[in-house]
């Protein structure tokens, strides 16, 4: 079982699910969980890569950049969802398109 | 000799012009009197120049070189020699004269004076310029001002004359130019007139374009641009219309002096630097000087409008000079080797450029006295004036009879030189021509009755007489013509060394053979 | 003596000119209107000339001869020298014009007293006299054409001296244009000389007419055209019709100019030039003026203004005069001249006196209806004006060749020369014919004109009390000039009154032609007196008849004048009309010429300048139109913003696919991807 198509596989699972969550939800809470899983896919794979590719602990290290980074972003998109909802009353992201031109 | 005599006649305007600029718009006497200043001493300084002047010598005298625009061999030349003295003279005295015949101008003062200097400035500089370039950038300034007066001071229809004058004029001067870069590239690349005249003879031998020998083509293309300003029929019709809407000074120094750069330039290149060419052109040139005899004198005998007949005249009186011009051919061994008429055409021709340019400036002048009293020209609204102004009445007369070639003035003499030098190579066209002596006395004379005789028109019985001032351009005019119609002599002798060298040159060329 | 006549000829010449310049510039200011400033100049050169002339009979040598040139333009080859010519004949020349034109000066005083114009009039007339005097002098054709055209002028102004009068100035133009065209033949004929003998003077074109170097019909060409220029100034047949008109100036004007001197000026040319006149030209010269000589003759016979009369009579007799130039007298031409001006101007100054005198009866009346000048208001003024009227008859004698007057001495040797000319070319019979026709018609004309003025019943009996005789300074110069038409003064020192033999003959000789080949002066003068004495009976006969002729219609009445008018039906017409020459001029030259100006001016300005030139104009401001248009709706709009509508096109069209939603553009993100790998697997 320890082979690298299955972490693959399920990396890839895991990024269409967070894909789908992210083209289909209106939610933005739920599109940045979306996101979440899609860097997290991207955490399997740079781990796998690491493990298998013989390439000592930069994967590693790319993921916890990964994860530092997720950490930032969900804070700032989290904030800005926040600030959203505050001024419309909603966390649709469709019905916040006023500077759309 | 060192000296900057001919540069200073050049700029001299173009300092009044500064003057000018820097003063008040609403200062008019002040403008004038610089105007009159600046033209003055030009004046001064042409007459010095001629006491100067050494008449025995043929060649360019009072040269003043610089370089200019080395990397294509252009330098600021001047000079003059007895062909171009005359003419500066002439030009100075009648720019003078203009300045006071523009005294009654009352619309943009300042701009007109300005104007005025600039002309003198191109006309004086034309006439003296001894490099090629400078002659056409000169020729082109002159062009500008000379819009601009017709265009803004001129009469009811000045735009349409103004605009057909300059682009008239500015055809001819593309072909000129393209004349005048084809002496350039055929001849040393040099622009430089003397060194033209040493090489250009030998150095356009056999030289061919297209078949076509390329004495013909720059004689035709300078030609047309200097026949445009003589003018020549059947490039004439700017001339009228140029004249009757032109305000007074201008249609004089048009007449007195434009005109004069038409024969001048043929003379000075198309004879200096291409003697070969006038075997090939003097008979075109007697024949057109035959048309413009007889066509000016017929159409001023149509003419209703007094300034229109003097205009068609002066196209009449420049068909003499052609005919003069023409004359030279005589010398050659082919005619018989008779210089003597070569030399009484060929000064006749100069002569007459001269004298026409006193007689017509005069006429325009009358012309314009009587427009500014009674407002209008046309020659049937007047009738037996002469009671009324008898001392306007004589002053024509005189003008008159000076134009229809009567012995004692001036134009006689020219007139008669020009016919009997061209008659022994051109006797039919001579002949001819001589029908234009009676036109020109039917002209003036009827022109005359319906004016001044008769019972004066009631309209005009408190008319003014001529004043002072009008006098006082007419006079010099009318006293330069009196005695130089009674002694030829101080300018015959002025111009004689110089035409009878370029009747030499043009007698030891011959005809260009081929196309 | 030398220096005395060059001096006393400048004098001469100058003072006139002198006196133009005065009167001119301060006539009218000064006392009298200047007129004594004319006046003592031109009594000055009356008394220069008649020292000379004095002079010329101490000497009296037919050969004397002085001249003087100098250098007038000098171009290296072409020179031309000026200078002037003194010989017997110049002398009785000068002293001709000084003459008349003190008498002249000296009538106007009365006749234009108060004239508007009375200092310029003076003026004028020293105008004249300077160049009549130049042209008398010359001794070149240069100098001659200067001063021929300045009496042209001269003649010019004098005629139109009263220009308000509309006929007047039409005379006076008509005078200068009809002369002109003479002078372009005199000109012409100027340069041919000049082309081939490469001098003006007299003495060089002679030497070499002798020589050959001019001649055949070159010289033939040359002589005619310079005739030209004396048909035109002594108004020659086809020429002469500004003569008769030229009376619309003053009268004493009219006696000067256009009698004594000016219109002499012609003869007196073709007298100078004679000796270089082929035989060819002088038959064509004689032609001339025998025909004009009868053909003025016939219109006179009709004319009813007095000074008509003497106008075509003036036309006559310089045809008579031509004509002796032209059979080879040509002595006996300036005889005829010298005594014609005489007894011309006498006339003219009669006439003058009688219409000076008409004037001021119709004056008087208030009359500006009547014609002062026709001679049908006129009769039986011999009682109130004697001086006038027996000056006048005293020279009607004498031009229709009466024994006992100067006229018959010069017009026998005219009609001798003429008859032995055919007597020795028959082929040339008219020419006799013309004269003696000429002749007789004169006599009778002169004496009609005498008759019809002096004699019978005044036909305006209101205005004969008014007619009065003219005061001294008008009669002086009738009675001088009267008396000099006597024939004693020309045949001096002899006193038979048939024979032109005296100091005139003696110092006035004819010389040789210098055309080779031309008959000698003596043989003409030999044929000549052979035809003398018939000549002189032929020439009593018909003017015999002409003055009976002229008595039985006018004077006895006893043939009706007016029935003769009617038999000849279009001839008298044809008289009286003056053969319709000015209304055929008008019509075939004039107006032709001056509509042919009109459709040449309207075609260079109206059709030419407005099409042709214009059209140039024209078509390059279509062009530029054209290429305006394509260059606007082609080039700019079309591809310039072509490239900017196409890219907004675009940009609007992808718009649509620019929803904003972040879901789509992942959905594009996706498809594309799918899309990659899709096309990296194939």
């Amino acid at each position: 079982m320890d082979q690298l198509t299955n972490y693959l596989f399920i990396s890839a699972i895991l990024f269409s699910l967070g894909l789908f969550g992210v083209m289909t939800r209106r939610n933005g809470i739920a599109v940045l969980m979306g996101v979440e899983l899609i860097l997290n896919a991207a955490n399997i794979n740079f781990v796998a890569f690491s493990r298998f590719g013989g390439m000592d602990l930069s994967g590693h290290i790319f993921s916890l950049f990964v994860i530092v980074l997720a950490a930032a972003e969900a804070a700032v998109a989290l904030a800005i969802i926040i600030t959203i909802y505050n001024s419309m009353q909603t966390v649709n992201i469709d019905d916040a398109s006023s500077m759309k031109q | 000799m060192e000296s900057n005599l001919l540069s200073l006649l050049v700029w001299l305007p173009v300092i009044g012009l500064a003057a000018i600029a820097l003063m008040p718009r609403d200062k008019t006497k002040e403008i004038k009197l610089i105007a009159a200043l600046a033209t003055g001493v030009q004046l001064v300084m042409a007459l010095v120049l001629w006491a100067k002047f050494d008449p025995a010598i043929a060649g360019m005298q009072f040269v003043e070189r610089a370089e200019w625009i080395p990397s294509f061999n252009i330098a600021y030349i001047l000079s003059v020699d007895g062909l171009s003295l005359p003419m500066v003279i002439l030009t100075a005295l009648l720019c003078f004269i203009g300045i006071f015949v523009s005294w009654k101008i009352d619309y943009a003062v300042k701009g007109y004076f300005a104007l005025f200097l600039l002309l003198d400035t191109g006309i004086m500089g034309v006439f003296v310029s001894g490099d090629l370039f400078l002659f056409y950038i000169f020729w082109e300034v002159m062009l500008l001002p000379m819009y601009f007066l017709i265009g803004i001071w001129g009469g009811p229809q000045r735009e349409y004359a103004a605009i057909k004058f300059f682009l008239y004029t500015l055809f001819g001067s593309v072909l000129m130019l393209i004349g005048i870069l084809g002496l350039y590239f055929t001849c040393g690349q040099t622009f430089d007139i003397q060194a033209l005249i040493q090489n250009a003879p030998e150095m356009l031998q056999g030289v061919s374009w297209w078949g076509m020998s390329a004495i013909k083509v720059i004689w035709v293309l300078l030609f047309i641009g200097f026949a445009i300003k003589v003018p020549v029929f059947p490039f004439h019709t700017w001339l009228p219309l140029a004249h009757v809407e032109a305000p007074t000074a201008i249609s004089v120094l048009l007449a007195g002096i434009l005109l004069k750069l038409g024969v001048y330039g043929i003379l000075r290149f198309n004879y200096g630097l291409m003697p070969d060419g006038v075997w090939w052109f003097a008979g075109a040139l007697a024949f057109l000087g035959l048309i413009n005899v007889i066509w000016g004198g017929l159409c001023a005998l149509a003419q209703t409008d007094l300034k229109k007949l003097v205009a068609y005249s002066s196209i009449n009186h420049m068909g003499y000079s052609l005919i003069g011009m023409s004359a030279v051919i005589a010398a050659g061994s082919a005619n018989g080797a008779n210089t003597t008429a070569a030399q009484a055409g060929l000064a006749g021709a100069v002569f007459q450029m001269f004298n026409h340019g006193t007689i017509s400036a005069m006429l325009f002048i009358l012309v314009g006295v009587i427009y500014d009293r009674a407002h209008h020209r046309e020659i049937n609204g007047f009738g037996g004036l002469a009671k009324q102004m008898p001392i306007y009445t004589g002053i024509t007369a005189l003008a008159f009879f000076a134009g229809l070639g009567l012995p004692g003035f001036s134009g006689f003499i020219s007139e008669a030189m020009c016919f009997i030098g061209a008659f022994p190579v051109f006797k039919g066209i001579v002949i001819a021509s001589t029908v234009g002596i009676l036109l020109n006395a039917a002209y003036f004379l009827w022109a005359f009755q319906r004016i001044f005789f008769g019972e004066l028109n009631e309209k005009y019985t408190d008319l003014p007489e001529i004043n002072k001032m009008e006098l006082f351009t007419v006079i010099p005019l009318a006293v330069i013509t009196i005695i130089l119609g009674v002694y030829p002599a101080p300018f015959i002798n002025l111009v004689k060394s110089t035409l009878n060298l370029m009747i030499d040159m043009v007698a030891s060329g011959s005809p260009i053979a081929g196309m | 003596m030398e220096n005395t006549h060059i001096t006393y000829s400048l004098a001469i010449l100058f003072l006139p000119l002198l006196a133009f310049l005065i009167q001119i510039f301060v006539g009218k200011r000064l006392p009298r209107q200047g007129d004594w400033v004319s006046i003592s100049a031109i009594v000055t050169t009356l008394v220069l000339a008649s020292l000379l002339f004095v002079d010329m009979f101490q000497q009296y040598n037919p050969n004397f001869k002085i001249e003087a040139s100098f250098l007038w333009m000098d171009l290296g080859d072409f020179k031309i020298y000026l200078g002037f010519l003194v010989d017997n004949i110049t002398i009785i020349m000068l002293l001709v014009v000084a003459l008349i034109s003190t008498c002249t000066h000296i009538f106007s005083l009365k006749y234009l007293e108060g004239d508007v114009r009375y200092s310029r009039y003076y003026a004028y007339l020293g105008l004249f006299t300077f160049s009549m005097n130049g042209i008398v002098l010359a001794n070149n054709l240069v100098s001659m054409y200067i001063f021929w055209e300045l009496v042209g002028v001269s003649s010019y102004l004098l005629i139109g001296h009263w220009f308000e009068k509309e006929s007047a100035a039409n005379a006076a133009k008509k005078a200068f244009l009809t002369n002109r065209v003479g002078d372009i033949g005199f000109f012409i004929g100027i340069m041919i000389i000049f082309t081939a003998v490469g001098s003006f003077a007299f003495t060089d074109i002679f030497a070499s007419v002798a020589s050959g170097t001019i001649g055949g019909t070159t010289l033939t060409f040359a002589g005619i055209c310079l005739f030209a220029g004396a048909m035109g100034k002594s108004s020659q047949f086809p020429l002469h019709i500004w003569l008769p008109d030229a009376m619309e100036g003053p009268t004493p004007v009219s006696a000067l100019m256009h009698a004594a001197t000016m219109v002499a000026a012609g003869v007196y040319l073709t007298v100078r030039i004679f000796p270089l006149l082929t035989s060819d030209a002088l038959l064509f010269v004689a032609y001339i003026g025998g025909f004009t000589a009868l053909f003025a003759a016939a219109i006179a016979l009709t004319q009813n203004d007095i000074k008509k009369v003497l106008a075509y009579s003036t036309v006559s007799q310089l045809g008579y005069m031509i004509l002796a130039v032209g059979t080879g007298v040509y002595t006996a031409a300036f005889f005829h001249l010298l005594t014609h001006a005489m007894f011309k101007a006498n006339l003219f100054y009669g006439s003058g006196s009688v219409i000076h005198s008409m004037h001021h009866a119709l004056h008087k009346k208030h009359d500006h209806e009547t014609d002062p000048q026709d001679m049908r208001n006129m009769g039986g003024f011999k009682e109130k004006m004697p001086i006038t009227f027996l000056s006048m008859t005293v020279s009607t004698l004498a031009i229709a060749g009466v024994p006992f007057f100067s006229g018959f001495l010069s017009k026998d040797a005219i009609l001798g020369g003429t008859l032995s000319f055919a007597q020795h070319h028959p082929q040339h019979f008219l020419l006799p014919v013309f004269g003696f026709g000429a002749a007789t018609m004169t006599a009778f004309y002169m004496f009609r004109m005498i008759f019809m003025t002096f004699y019978g019943k005044s036909q305006k009996p209101e205005l004969y009390a008014d007619i009065h005789e003219s005061p001294k300074e008008m009669t002086g110069p009738l009675v001088l000039l009267g008396t000099l038409s006597i024939f004693i003064f020309y045949t001096l020192p002899h006193f038979n009154p048939f024979s032109t033999h005296g100091w005139f003959t003696d110092l006035v000789v004819a010389k040789d032609s210098f055309v080779p080949g031309n008959i000698s002066a003596h043989t003409i003068a030999e044929h000549a007196h052979h035809a003398h004495i018939p000549a002189m009976i032929l020439s009593l006969s018909v003017a015999g008849f002409g003055i009976i002729l002229a008595g039985l219609m006018y004077l006895k009445k006893s043939i009706s004048a007016d029935a003769w008018a009617k038999k000849s039906g279009p001839l008298y017409k044809l008289s009286l009309n003056k053969f319709y020459f000015d209304e055929n001029y008008e019509r075939f030259l004039y107006q032709p010429l001056m509509k042919l100006a009109g459709k040449i001016a309207y075609f260079d300005w109206e059709v030419y300048d407005k099409y042709f030139i214009n059209g140039f104009g024209r078509f390059t401001s279509w062009l530029s139109a054209i290429s305006g248009k394509f260059d606007y709706e082609g080039i700019d709009q079309g591809l310039v913003d072509g490239v900017g509508h196409a890219t907004q096109k675009m940009g609007r069209s992808l718009k649509q696919i620019q929803t904003g939603r972040l879901q789509n553009y992942l959905l594009f993100v996706l498809a594309g991807a799918i899309l990659i790998i899709i096309i990296q697997a194939v």
